[in-house]
């Protein structure tokens, strides 16, 4: 029949467009990224094949090694912190709360804003010189300090808190959809057998939460491996190199330093990155719904 | 499923004092997300002497608005003094089209990976998926070779086409798990009594679409509103958007950085959004409920 | 339906766009530039007048950040995709390195016509000119070698402006002394670089040259390098604790307000003091860094012309020439805090540091004592540029020992090279 052959055709049709965009500008440009970081690119790309010089290059720099190990601070924390926070007030919305319209988006507000919008307001906290010491300081407590900004070692730290201050919101908003996605039934039955709200939680919801922690780590994982407005609104990387994180390395190696080679082969180490902790998520999320 | 609010922590008499533990402990965590917001706020009504003698967080004791009509209507963006104004209008003309198509697209292509499977669907899937993840910067030189080619280079047409790209993934991704939890029985059903691709999408599946059309709008409007390096990249004198005019507006190189007219700008560039989040935040945790979070 | 929809949507982009596109008017120029506070933006203003009024349509692409370089990533898309400005602003070797990728207008016509060649100093004409064609109008030269010094704070301290490195540390020491932050300083690699520059060079002419232009590994591995580093670290005890990521024009306003005693800045500060209604030589004195007197490290800001279209040439060609305007070159300066490009250009609209500031330019350039700026991308290409820039922020935050900085600053200059 004619018309059912048409309606087989047609998903595929209008599916397509979009599949061939994405080949083209994903995954073509991953590939031309691969290529260029084997090639003596500098300031625009160039074709002199020069097989792995920049990889060994890139990992003789310590401006590299830096960065990575900045990321690792940054992540875990970011991270963790990112998924506890937003577990806790979560399960603090969830208890009935008057204004809870109020509250949520309060909570949700800053992943709407870029860090070009509120960069200017965290550098002014953050500064001990008009931020929050000096705010202390005129309100008669003295011997405050905070100026983690200013200190190379502490520094990463508030590149942190004011990251988790944008996602953490984020992901509340996702455990309370989990939250509220949990049968009530259960929860009678425990409560019928005189579990405690504390025990009702620590057995039963939270481990039921598993799928949105996956998703949340997932979600905050590429954040923090993609994380680059964040740093150049709160420090530029400084003080000193403190807090240079890979995607900054590679904007400025490809785009300010002429060196798009190095920049290249550091934007596959991220890619490598990424994908390492993406496709065995997708891997396990995709099986299961095989046999929906 | 079932939306029921757990009815776990209900209040039993004796629990009071917890009652306003739990209440303090809310309002100041509110308190500090607010914290950067206050800051800019507040800021953006003091003239600038009062700003320079230095408590950040204190009400200002002369309220001014000039500094919000300075940043909309006359701040130095370029060699003019325009401000915001014409800006936001290049960031509206681009967000429209580009948060629709996206949307649209998504729609269609979960209901096809989810309704219409066919072999391989879920590598599709996982390939459409992962582009969610590339970091932008790497595009940006064979996108602009692409986008020369097609000659949409420096249009809004070629930003709409940039965002719709790389906003795939995510609108795909919403749309899918959404539709998973749809009983496909309906749409056999409706298959069987002859109904089209088309016509079984907007008759069946897109009148309870209204949760994840907000999630996927809200979520695209954000990004592609807030956007900086491909509005920067591949705009043009006359289609650059707001993120840009902000950008030069608060990070200009030399001369007094009039902080209240950057603070005012600011809160402008990020207006539209904040709206958004504020008016429909009800809608995106009902939208993630019904299939964002969940696989 | 659905797609009724969506080609409604895409062909209403499409005409949105073509509008757009289709205003232009006949003669225009695009300028990329990222000028855009009051004071520059003012001046620049003075250009897109000019040209308006012989009816060249002026379209302003300006895009700040980073000292000019988020606009040098901007330019890479707009080369990248065929769609190149019709000028834009840039500075020392990035010039080089565009003109060396072949996109660049050859301007010799005009430049013949106009005698460029006499009235631009040979220093600048390296940065103007590639494989012996003009490519690019400069438009100022700034000086980087200069210090800024509340009067007052310096009474205080003795009166006398330090002329060696250690009446310079005597006067920082008084300042100290008397409770104030001797060195108003912004921790920024750019910032820390133009202080290291400027310590290089009181160092010597020839040092200089040799290490931050030649980049003779035998000069960067020198013990007068190290001699260098040390007077970094020497300069950081004079800095207060909070200077991490502070903007210069903040140090700037330290120094105005008496809280800071002096700054190492190029020119451009000056103009933040003349806007606090401060006088040269009453309120404030600005000297050469000690020990460098008679010598110049400079950057320019220029115009450079890309190849476009048949169709825009026109405007182009007027464009570089009405930058080259002398009227222009001195509104533009008086303004900006720097001179003239121009050798040829009268002085009566500068105050007394533009005066020295010109005078300073013409000695240094018949004495052959005008080098390139390494913090400012004059010394060398971008590359090395960042990676001084690495080695002397890192030092300067402690992060290294003087001679860990020296092994260091030579390694990461062959590496970038």
């Amino acid at each position: 029949m004619n018309r059912n052959r048409l309606q087989d055709i047609i998903p595929r049709l209008v599916l397509s467009p979009s599949v061939a965009l994405i080949v083209v500008f994903v995954y073509a440009f991953i590939v031309y990224t691969f290529y260029l970081s084997m090639t003596d690119s500098r300031m625009l790309p160039s074709y002199g094949f020069v097989g792995f010089d920049n990889y060994e290059k890139l990992w003789a720099l310590r401006h590299w090694w830096r960065a990575l190990s900045n990321l690792a601070i940054f992540g875990s924390l970011y991270i963790v912190i990112c998924s506890v926070l937003g577990l806790f007030l979560a399960i603090l919305l969830d208890q009935k709360i008057r204004g809870e319209g109020f509250l949520r988006p309060i909570y949700l507000y800053p992943m709407a804003l870029s860090f070009i919008v509120t960069g200017t307001a965290w550098k002014w906290f953050l500064d001990p010189g008009i931020g929050l010491e000096n705010t202390m300081h005129q309100w008669g407590w003295t011997g405050f300090e905070f100026a983690w900004i200013k200190d190379r070692n502490l520094a990463i730290y508030t590149v942190v808190i004011a990251a988790v201050w944008q996602s953490s919101g984020f992901v509340m908003a996702m455990f309370l959809a989990g939250l509220r996605g949990v049968d009530g039934e259960i929860i009678k039955a425990a409560q019928m057998d005189g579990a405690s709200n504390v025990t009702i939680y620590r057995r039963i919801i939270i481990p039921m939460m598993r799928p949105v922690f996956l998703s949340a780590f997932v979600v905050l994982a590429h954040l923090a491996i993609k994380s680059y407005d964040l740093v150049v609104a709160l420090t530029g990387g400084g003080p000193g190199q403190a807090t240079e994180l890979p995607a900054t390395f590679m904007y400025s190696y490809t785009f300010t330093r002429n060196q798009m080679g190095i920049g290249a082969s550091s934007a596959i180490i991220m890619l490598v990155m990424i994908f390492s902790i993406i496709i065995p998520y997708l891997y396990s999320e995709l099986r299961p719904g095989r046999q929906r | 499923m079932s939306a029921k609010p757990i009815p776990v922590g209900a209040v039993s008499a004796g629990n009071k004092m917890l009652r306003v533990l739990l209440y303090a402990v809310l309002i100041l965590f509110a308190l500090y997300y607010l914290l950067p917001l206050y800051v800019m706020t507040v800021n953006s009504v003091k003239p600038l002497a009062e700003i320079r003698q230095g408590d950040m967080l204190s009400l200002p004791s002369v309220l001014t608005f000039e500094p919000w009509a300075k940043a909309w209507s006359s701040a130095q963006i370029g060699v003019q003094p325009t401000g915001l104004k014409p800006y936001f209008f290049n960031s509206v003309l681009m967000v429209v089209p580009a948060v629709a198509i996206s949307t649209i697209l998504g729609a269609l292509n979960g209901y096809i990976l989810t309704k219409w499977r066919f072999r391989g669907d879920d590598v599709i899937f996982g390939l459409i998926l992962l582009s969610c993840f590339i970091p932008f910067q790497i595009a940006l030189i064979p996108a602009a070779r692409i986008l020369g080619t097609l000659g949409i280079a420096g249009t809004t047409t070629g930003l709409v086409m940039i965002h719709v790209v790389y906003g795939l993934g995510f609108t795909t991704l919403f749309f899918r798990n959404y539709y998973a939890a749809f009983p496909t029985e309906l749409v056999r059903a409706a298959q069987i009594d002859g109904a089209g691709f088309f016509q079984i999408f907007r008759r069946i599946l897109l009148p309870s679409s209204a949760p994840i059309i907000v999630v996927t709008v809200i979520w695209q409007f954000t990004n592609i509103w807030n956007d900086f390096l491909f509005g920067v990249s591949f705009g043009d004198f006359d289609s650059q958007p707001m993120t840009v005019a902000l950008n030069n507006l608060v990070s200009s190189s030399g001369g007094v950085k009039e902080y209240n007219v950057h603070f005012a700008g600011a809160i402008l560039a990020a207006l539209p959004t904040l709206i958004v989040y504020v008016v429909s935040g009800r809608y995106f945790v009902r939208g993630l409920m019904a299939g964002a979070v969940k696989g | 339906m659905i797609i009724r929809k969506i080609a409604a949507l895409a062909a209403g982009a499409a005409i949105l766009s073509f509008t757009a596109g289709s205003a232009v008017a006949e003669d225009n120029v695009e300028v990329l530039h990222w000028w855009t506070s009051g004071g520059e933006a003012a001046a620049l203003n003075v250009l897109k007048e000019d040209l308006e009024s012989k009816g060249v349509t002026w379209q302003d692409m300006p895009v700040a950040g980073g000292g000019g370089t988020e606009a040098m990533t901007v330019l890479r898309a707009r080369v990248t995709s065929g769609n190149a400005p019709t000028a834009v602003q840039m500075l020392g070797f990035d010039i080089l390195d565009w003109a060396q990728q072949g996109v660049v207008a050859n301007l010799n016509d005009v430049a013949d016509q106009e005698g460029w060649g006499d009235v631009v100093p040979a220093a600048l004409q390296n940065f103007s000119k590639y494989e012996g064609n003009w490519i690019a109008s400069p438009v100022n030269v700034h000086s980087t070698n200069w210090v800024w010094i509340n009067k007052a704070a310096l009474d205080a301290a003795g009166g006398k402006a330090p002329e060696t490195w250690d009446e310079l540390v005597a006067v920082l020491d008084k300042m100290k002394e008397n409770g104030i932050t001797p060195l108003a300083h912004g921790g920024q690699p750019w910032q820390d670089a133009t202080v290291f520059e400027a310590v290089v060079l009181s160092l010597g002419n020839d040092f200089y040259k040799a290490a931050l232009n030649d980049l003779d590994p035998e000069a960067l591995g020198s013990d007068k390098m190290k001699e260098a580093f040390d007077r970094m670290a020497k300069l950081r005890t004079y800095v207060d604790d909070n200077f991490s990521g502070r903007d210069w024009n903040l140090a700037s306003a330290m120094v105005i307000e008496g809280t800071g005693g002096m700054q190492m800045m190029g020119d451009w500060a000056k103009g933040e003091f003349l806007k606090a209604d401060k006088k040269p030589g009453e309120d404030f004195v600005c000297i050469r860094f000690p020990g460098t007197q008679g010598s110049v490290t400079f950057n320019s800001d220029q115009f450079v012309l890309f190849q476009v279209g048949e169709d825009k040439q026109k405007a182009q060609k007027m464009m570089a020439s009405a930058v080259m305007d002398p009227v222009f070159q001195s509104a533009f300066n008086v303004v900006k805090g720097s001179v003239p490009a121009r050798t040829d250009v009268p002085n009566d609209a500068f105050d007394d540091c533009g005066k020295k500031g010109m005078q300073d330019l013409a000695e240094a350039n018949t004495s052959g004592s005008l080098f390139g700026s390494m913090a400012h991308g004059h010394g060398a290409p971008a590359a090395v540029k960042n990676a001084v820039n690495d080695v002397v922020t890192q030092h300067f935050n402690g992060e290294l020992t003087s001679e860990e900085a020296v092994d260091e600053l030579k390694n990461a200059i062959a590496a970038a090279q």
